[in-house]
């Protein structure tokens, strides 16, 4: 078998193993995590395996099959060019199919005063880029993919990897935080150009603070300003579908996500530009009970 | 870096093996068991073992995960049992949920994925129309596959429910008609065991029989420690239970034509996960014997699948214990045309 290189990281309350048949992607995450603390005891929850797709593709054209200890069998290579985000989509994977220890969420979530402000939607929604924005405007960063709610306190903890920019996105966000802080342009990968950012620090120095969650949106991009209601029911079945671990949690996660449903204000809200979000959150924020 | 899965068989057969593990051989040990599928199963193992922090909220999860695990294959054998209400014939639990059914150690933290059902092979159209009037859908509606399975396999082509999204193979016997011994499933059924819900599983010898089959006479050994740690803890038990347990077990496994497979399942469950044996009926050694270990043990530290070439033979094994060649040659043919990756 082929040598493997490999670190391992540390994200909210998650620890990974990161194995790599080649040296680059790992080099590039541990640049871009240098500031995160490494786990405690080099104890980890997950491997993932970076691997060549076939053996010869680790010199060929090589192209990185993204596996692990949790793994779907119909996942797609990338090349070595995009290895971080193989990396990435490799530790997202693990999370989605193998935590327990919360229910996962597909939410970007952010917090000021010790409230947490959710947001979930369809992908293009804006949820992601919302979130490292207001990040920049003074709330503290606590994840763009997964908000995880506790099962017992009801809390939402951080999950601040690196913010994942997606096209446009990655231009808005060059205008307000330092080049220093981005990872390596990757162009047309699955999910079309992509740029990481790393969290701002007070994200990463506070990456194992909770918070409780005041306030769920649904934002969706494009549209002209609006805010609506929603259906607790409504609410719950899209929380469902936005959750990879609702189903394998059993009862544990029913139990939380009720709770959450029915003690969280929710806000459906349409906006056309980044600003006109911020200044419907700002509205909505200083309106909590 | 550990180059083969022996760590994870010393934790299961010495759960006192793990305590000096630094955090690093722990990590390895986790991507092992959790490729082999047996996290569970090493998780209630060392349960009362000294291990690190965030090992041991590893293994809490395996737990967890696994109880649920249980509760749903039990509700989905209760599903079946319910579409079947009017069926007369007895209907006898498989593998996994069975051991979960019958309340045996096999059961216990051990993954479980379909339903698997035997009935007799008669009565398969009368099953088959039940449960697809219940929800349960083809599969695979390719027209090769499904005249496939029913001529020359030991089970219907897969059924899988439409809302639940679980599946099911309903057995008509335990190994395919093409493989070489022909175990005889209506003695199976006649000597199968009732449970209070009026389902049923195989008889103690019957049951231990089926999973050698299974991992001996069919397959590629993909997930054998799996299995063979499940031949390993039914054998204790039933043996520790009932004294005329292994004379029972050596009678059914020449009903079945299963004697060579039986002797090899006993030497490797021994020589790997230490089964006590019946001393009397202990026969030497196989130099293949080596070979099997080999391929078992065939995962590295990082959880990655090794020993390709190996991996190979067994998988060309597989394939000629299933089919005669020219049956093999036809098949794989037909597979090379439609242009997949043969998986029969």
């Amino acid at each position: 078998m082929g040598e493997m290189h490999q670190i391992l990281l540390k994200i909210g309350p998650a620890a990974f193993r990161i194995a790599s048949a080649w040296r680059e992607p790992l080099d590039q995450l541990a640049a871009l995590y240098s500031d995160y603390p490494a786990p405690a005891d080099q104890s980890v929850d997950f491997t993932v395996r970076l691997e060549p797709e076939k053996p010869w593709r680790r010199f060929i054209r090589p192209s990185v099959h993204i596996g692990g200890d949790f793994w779907l069998p119909d996942a797609a290579p990338l090349p070595l060019k995009q290895g971080l985000l193989a990396a990435e989509m490799g530790m997202n994977l693990q999370m989605a199919l193998g935590w327990r220890r919360h229910l996962l969420l597909h939410a970007s979530s952010v917090e000021k005063d010790s409230k947490a402000l959710i947001m979930t939607g369809l992908s293009g929604s804006g949820k992601s880029t919302l979130s490292a924005m207001l990040a920049e405007k003074g709330w503290r960063f606590m994840g763009d993919e997964f908000a995880l709610l506790s099962l017992d306190s009801g809390q939402i903890s951080p999950f601040p990897r690196l913010i994942s920019l997606k096209n446009e996105a990655i231009g808005a966000m060059q205008k307000i935080a330092a080049e220093s802080r981005f990872g390596p342009e990757m162009n047309a990968t699955p999910k079309g150009d992509i740029r990481h950012l790393v969290p701002p620090k007070a994200a990463v120095e506070r990456m194992d603070a909770p918070a409780r969650p005041a306030l769920l949106l649904f934002p969706r991009f494009g549209h002209a300003p609006e805010l609506r209601e929603m259906g607790k029911s409504e609410v719950f079945v899209r929380l469902t579908q936005a959750s990879t671990n609702y189903v394998a949690l059993g009862e544990a996660g029913f139990r939380a996500l009720t709770r959450f449903v029915d003690q969280v204000p929710v806000k459906a809200m349409d906006y056309q530009s980044t600003d006109q979000a911020e200044a419907m959150i700002r509205d909505l924020w200083s309106r909590l009970p | 870096m550990m180059r083969d899965a022996r760590l994870l068989i010393n934790a299961l057969r010495d759960p006192a093996s793990v305590e000096p593990l630094d955090s690093g051989q722990w990590t390895e040990l986790i991507s092992i068991a959790r490729a082999e599928s047996l996290i569970g199963s090493l998780a209630h193992r060392v349960q009362d073992r000294t291990v690190p922090d965030r090992a041991r909220a590893v293994l809490q999860d395996a737990i967890e995960a696994h109880d649920l695990a249980r509760q749903q294959a039990l509700w989905e054998a209760d599903c079946a049992r319910r579409a079947l209400a009017d069926y007369p014939g007895k209907i006898a639990l498989m593998k996994g949920t069975a051991y979960v059914a019958a309340n045996l150690s096999a059961g216990v933290g051990r993954s479980i994925g379909d339903l698997d059902i035997m009935v007799a092979r008669e009565d398969l159209p009368v099953v088959e129309a039940a449960l697809l009037d219940a929800g349960w859908e083809w599969v695979k509606p390719d027209p090769y596959d499904d005249q496939y399975y029913r001529e020359h396999m030991h089970e219907l082509p897969p059924l899988i429910h439409r809302e639940r999204d679980r599946m099911i193979d309903v057995h008509h016997t335990i190994l395919p008609l093409t493989a070489g011994p022909r175990p005889d499933a209506e003695a199976m059924l006649n000597d199968a065991v009732r449970l209070e819900n009026g389902l049923y599983v195989m008889a103690p010898a019957d049951m231990v029989l089926h999973s050698i089959a299974h991992l001996f006479a069919d397959g590629d050994l993909a997930g054998g420690l799996r299995n063979l740690w499940d031949i390993n803890l039914l054998l204790g038990h039933f043996s520790a239970e009932d004294k005329n347990f292994w004379a029972e077990l050596h009678r059914r496994a020449q009903i079945h034509g299963l004697c060579a497979e039986l002797a090899r399942a006993l030497r490797l469950s021994n020589r790997l996960y230490r089964t006590p044996l019946d001393e009397s009926r202990r026969d030497g050694t196989s130099i293949s014997d080596s070979f099997y270990v080999r391929r078992l043990l065939a995962r590295d530290g990082y959880g990655r699948e090794t020993r390709k070439f190996t991996r190979f033979a067994f998988y060309v094994r597989s394939h000629w214990l299933r089919m005669p060649p020219l049956m093999l040659a036809r098949h794989l043919w037909t597979k090379w045309r439609k242009g997949g990756k043969p998986s029969n």
